[in-house]
């Protein structure tokens, strides 16, 4: 240990001794980033109401409550059916238009790459807003296919810009050899050119499903009554008081993308 | 590409135009594959901010005026709001720059196996829901929650604090919302710079701090610069953690819009509040772009 303190941490010769109250601020971080969502899984299978840590007596009331209300029984599926159709259309749309621009070249694709990232530069709020006026318009306010609209609109850069940065490392010369061996070009997309940026392509997927799962403001808007999402319930209830029913969703929820993601990871590995 | 393949001279000529027309065609083509995602952002987003845009400029009598903006301008309230909206915005991206340097730095100093495993404390905070995050500090700094207990179990103060529904609790929960939009960026530009540098460094006689002040950090600004821009983008326009830990107390410009629809239904002064909102954020992000690529900033913090 104490030989480890003594030894160059780099070679400009610093050793770790000197570091160690840098290793020690960034674990502080580090805990600060991770500890308070991880400890809101304990708590929530704590008996008590005001979500003891550790539980003194454990329970599991705030999952019955959470699984026995029809209330976030159908905001759970309205989210998961609008995460899903999100996805369905974000990264189609995305995928098309991250390789019409790759593979055109025209002059302008850099116009219209910047056109297709403006969600991410407009603040959510305002868009939230703008599509309720729109979706007040055309009646479509608290219909799942407008909460959908408006979620692919959230969804689409993020495909853009994952699809796009995985092209520029594509050489498209492997397209032309397979057209040039007979295949169509619609055959060589998808047998060339799709398996290479398949990784890119599901990471798009599935940061589609999660920008509309995990969306707040424009679900408050947008989404409601039959259709309301269960993030919008949360919010609500969140600003009445601390049910500790939430916690049971979070913990739920945290599951949900943990899950997601190391299947991407897995599916990534398996690629390469 | 097809007009590569047509010769220039000899009796092919005439299939040159021909050839010329065809990629010309099949260009056309690609590009029409992006054509309908630009519809929907056309009809799903532009078409309506335009509209706001529009209402914007409309008075209650329903004729042009400027008075949704005069208001802003003459109002204490819409002052205070944005007083509050700019503090708030910066002291989350100071807090950030100070939490998230040295972690980074550690983490750019690290073997990349290493790296990569802490790399997931800052990972999966910016994948977990916000809403979840923001319940989470909720739950460990009300009255009775987590942190007031240990505090006072361990004697550092005797009453429970008020840590939550004020401006401590807003800033407590977006520093830690944002410091990964603060991380990300930084860790790669650290990454980026070449280990040379300040390997020549030391070999020409600077103790490790001097490396650090004369050569790490200028070369880690554009990273730094590119998280803080992005941190302070999103500050201005947050909504849900203000609104949930600031209990009413901190009133941001995203709250008084959301409240000017669903309380007084005043289409015209969100909207106004929203275009200046959208123009303050453009702007800064267009000035920043003479400065460094958007596409980094962006990529950076892609959510």
């Amino acid at each position: 240990m104490i030989r480890w303190l003594k030894r160059p941490a780099t070679a400009t010769q610093i050793t770790h001794g000197q570091r160690l109250w840098l290793y020690a601020l960034g674990g502080l971080v580090m805990l600060f980033l991770i500890a308070p969502t991880l400890i809101v899984i304990p708590m929530s299978f704590s008996d008590s109401q005001y979500l003891q840590f550790p539980p003194e007596t454990w329970s599991l009331r705030w999952y019955e409550s959470y699984f026995a209300s029809p209330a976030w029984m159908s905001a759970t599926a309205t989210s998961f059916k609008a995460a899903t159709l999100t996805c369905l259309l974000a990264t189609p749309l995305g995928v098309a238009a991250a390789y019409g621009l790759f593979a055109s070249q025209v002059r302008w694709a850099g116009a219209v790459y910047m056109a297709l990232v403006t969600p991410l530069m407009v603040p959510l709020i305002f868009f939230a807003v703008a599509a309720f006026y729109l979706l007040a318009r055309l009646q479509m306010v608290h219909s799942l296919a407008g909460l959908v609209l408006a979620h692919s609109i959230l969804a689409l850069p993020l495909v853009v810009v994952v699809v796009s940065s995985a092209l520029k490392s594509y050489d498209m010369s492997q397209e032309q050899a397979a057209r040039s061996l007979g295949a169509s070009r619609l055959a060589a997309f998808f047998l060339v050119t799709l398996p290479q940026i398949r990784f890119a392509v599901v990471t798009g997927a599935l940061l589609a499903f999660l920008t509309s799962f995990d969306e707040v403001i424009v679900a408050m808007f947008v989404s409601g009554g039959e259709n309301a999402t269960l993030t919008r319930n949360m919010f609500n209830a969140l600003r009445d008081q601390i049910d500790p029913t939430i916690a049971a969703i979070s913990t739920l929820m945290i599951i949900v993308t943990t899950t997601l993601l190391a299947l991407a990871q897995l599916f990534g590995k398996s690629e390469r | 590409m097809a007009d590569a393949a047509a010769p220039s001279t000899g009796p092919a000529r005439p299939h040159a135009r021909t050839l010329r027309r065809d990629a010309r065609l099949e260009q056309l083509a690609l590009f029409g594959l992006a054509s309908p995602a630009l519809i929907l952002l056309l009809a799903v987003l532009a078409l309506p901010v335009g509209w706001l845009f529009y209402l914007s400029f409309i008075g209650n009598d329903g004729g042009f005026s400027l008075q949704h903006y005069e208001r802003m301008v003459d109002s204490k309230s819409y002052a205070r709001i944005f007083r509050t909206t700019f503090e708030v915005s910066l002291i989350t991206t100071g807090l950030c720059i100070l939490l998230g340097y040295p972690l980074a730095y550690l983490l750019s100093q690290l073997p990349k196996r290493m790296a990569a495993l802490c790399l997931l404390a800052v990972l999966l905070p910016f994948w977990t829901s916000l809403l979840v995050r923001t319940y989470a500090w909720l739950v460990l700094l009300q009255r009775r929650g987590l942190i007031n207990e240990w505090g006072m179990s361990l004697g550092l103060w005797s009453e429970p604090l008020a840590l939550v529904h004020n401006l401590s609790g807003t800033l407590i929960g977006m520093v830690h919302i944002m410091l990964p939009f603060m991380i990300l960026p930084l860790y790669g530009s650290m990454r980026a710079i070449p280990a040379d540098l300040l390997n020549a460094s030391a070999n020409l006689g600077a103790r490790p701090s001097e490396t650090f002040r004369h050569v790490f950090l200028p070369l880690s600004m554009p990273g730094l610069f590119a998280g803080s821009l992005l941190v302070f983008v999103l500050c201005l326009g947050f909504y849900v953690t203000p609104a949930v830990l600031g209990g009413g107390k901190v009133i941001m410009v995203s709250m008084r819009i959301a409240t000017d629809i669903e309380l007084f239904v005043n289409w015209g002064a969100a909207s106004a509040l929203g275009v200046v909102l959208l123009v303050l954020t453009l702007g800064l992000l267009y000035g920043a772009s003479r400065f460094l690529s958007l596409d980094r900033v962006l990529g950076g913090g892609s959510r």
